[in-house]
């Protein structure tokens, strides 16, 4: 084989004319050697060798990604672990924070997290519909979406001063649940209409031609046909926003959350405690920073449970979406 | 067919088209009669199927386009500015070259231009549907599954369901574009085999590429080529003695 590969280019030429002519020859021996020419002049072996590497790479680049995941978990599992227990979980704080439980940040976190979503959602859906499916594309649809992607470049901290000087100065909610929400709404608007825009995108045009063509209204067509096949699109964006929503300590430490509250949030007014920002603070100006080292790492723990909790919940019901649209 | 009871269904009058600066159709005028299946045929690009879209406006929604002319169907020219297009496509229902039906069950699928026309009545609505699903001759092989997804079927299946799902909606004309170009020998000998029972009750238009399905289905043909409509007659007269050489040429395979 090696050998044949070797075959100078000017043989190579001769050969290639001489087939064109097929004997009986040919067509009883000689056909392997023709086929190892094929094979010569298009280097073969090379470009064999260059996809074993190139998928090594990929391969190698996938792994690592994995590998990133498992040590976080494994370093939060290990240390995190002994500090969790069901006081942990369902007590208040005692002790300036150094005994006692979490309870008041998860509710918190939890409250956070969902609101904003409720928020977000619909105004992110709506303006994702309104772009792809109404909007005339011209210079002011590429404004307003020049707009969303620098929204969504903006650091967090910049929506948290937003959040603070907009929602609890000018709109005098002061510091609340409902600032905070709010400030993480605008914080995920981009994530949830980027991912509802693809996923109209990917809805066919043919699903469209075939509902006006039943004398269907434009919004019959996307409330019926293309919105129920969007759906587990626009979940998955939902689910990345829920996500940053619930882990973000910036957007909330100005609008939202405050170092210990004494009770439970009782209404959406009320400020809260939050998980990162309980971390940050354990961590950074607690009273006994390095006695509560275990619970910093026990409520980094539940923070991620939570928000790995939520995207399972809603990854399990946009699989089981799926299944129904199929 | 007896020519005296031939009544006008369609009529095009000197109808151009524009895609933005590109002009697509040269001053159509072209008839469609009632209960007869028109073929439209002529080679890739000639402007058959925009001709074919103009019908139920489908093109509007092609950005930068526009049509100039009248279509008139019984009397009413389509392009009238008062004309509702949402009623338009009540009547002129349309099937489409791929199998489309919504990723729903098979009954929601023919239910669905029902529902979205307003009726509410759920016996109403199962009754339609076993009507429009029998009109298609589908209706037996999946009776026992019509709440089971319409992507399971098989793709000559899957026409039939698009045409029942027009049906549904009790259209006066059926325009089909290219409807068996991406099914096989069987499943195509089924779709002509509905388009020769579904002329008792439709004018149909069909698009098609393929010249023995027009030859096969069709009362009459219509030759496009390049934006232009070149010949018309019935369709015994333009595949055995059609009067422009340029139509033979086409339909005996010399140009295409």
């Amino acid at each position: 084989m090696n050998s044949e590969n070797k075959i100078a280019p000017k043989d190579m030429a001769r050969n290639n004319k001489n087939n064109y002519i097929v004997t009986e020859e040919d067509s009883k021996g000689k056909n392997n050697k023709t086929i190892s020419h094929i094979s010569a002049t298009t280097g073969i072996n090379r470009r064999r060798r260059i996809q074993t590497l190139s998928f090594l790479v990929l391969r190698v680049a996938a792994l690592v990604n994995g590998i990133a995941l498992l040590v976080i978990i494994y370093f939060m599992v290990s240390k995190g672990w002994m500090a969790i227990s069901w006081e942990f979980l369902t007590d208040m704080p005692r002790d300036s924070m150094t005994k006692g439980g979490i309870l008041p940040c998860i509710v918190g976190t939890l409250y956070l997290g969902v609101l904003s979503i409720l928020i977000a959602l619909p105004v992110g859906v709506a303006s994702a519909i309104y772009l792809n499916e109404y909007a005339e594309q011209g210079k002011m649809i590429r404004m307003i979406r020049l707009a969303i992607n620098n929204l969504a470049g903006v650091p967090s901290i910049v929506f948290g001063l937003f959040g603070l000087a907009f929602f609890c100065i000018v709109l005098k909610m002061g510091i609340s649940l409902t600032a905070g929400a709010l400030t993480l709404a605008v914080m995920i608007l981009p994530v949830i209409i980027g991912s509802t825009e693809e996923a109209l995108r990917s809805v066919p045009d043919t699903y469209r031609e075939a509902s006006l063509g039943l004398g269907a209204t434009k919004w019959q067509t996307i409330y019926r046909v293309v919105l129920p096949t969007a759906l587990p699109g626009i979940l998955t964006g939902s689910i990345l926003g829920i996500s940053r929503a619930a882990g973000e300590t910036a957007p909330i430490m100005f609008t939202s959350a405050v170092f210990s509250t004494p009770i439970l949030p009782t209404s959406i007014f009320d400020e809260v405690m939050a998980l990162p920002y309980h971390v940050y603070v354990l961590a950074t100006a607690g009273t006994n920073i390095e006695a509560t080292r275990p619970m910093q790492y026990g409520t980094s723990l539940v923070l991620i449970c939570l928000v790995m909790g939520m995207n399972l919940a809603a990854i399990i019901y946009r699989s089981r979406l799926r299944k129904r649209i199929k | 067919m007896t020519k005296t009871a031939r009544k006008i269904k369609i009529k095009a009058e000197d109808l151009d088209f524009y895609y933005a600066d590109f002009k697509a159709l040269h001053g159509i005028s072209l008839d469609f009669y009632e209960n007869e299946v028109t073929a439209l045929i002529g080679p890739s690009g000639c402007g058959k199927s925009t001709f074919l879209r103009c019908i139920n406006r489908m093109n509007d929604l092609i950005p930068g386009s526009r049509a100039e002319g009248k279509i008139l169907l019984d009397k009413l020219n389509i392009y009238d500015p008062l004309v509702d297009v949402v009623s338009l496509r009540k009547s002129v229902g349309m099937v489409f070259q791929k199998p489309n039906p919504f990723p729903k069950s098979i009954f929601e699928n023919v239910a669905y231009g029902l529902r979205v026309n307003g009726i509410k009545s759920k016996t109403d609505i199962a009754y339609k549907v076993e009507q429009s699903l029998k009109a298609a001759a589908l209706w037996d092989e999946i009776k026992d599954r019509l709440h089971e997804s319409a992507l399971g079927l098989s793709g000559g299946q899957q026409q039939r369901l698009c045409i029942a799902r027009a049906l549904a909606v009790e259209p006066e004309v059926l325009l089909m574009d290219e409807p068996a170009s991406a099914l096989d020998p069987i499943a195509t000998q089924k779709i002509e085999e509905l388009i020769e029972q579904l002329k008792e009750n439709y004018t149909i238009i069909i698009v098609t590429h393929n010249m023995q399905q027009a030859a096969r289905v069709s009362d009459v043909t219509a030759f496009f080529y390049i934006g232009k409509l070149i010949e018309v007659d019935t369709t015994d007269v333009l595949f055995t003695k059609p009067a422009l050489k340029q139509t033979e040429d086409y339909i005996t395979g010399r140009f295409g």
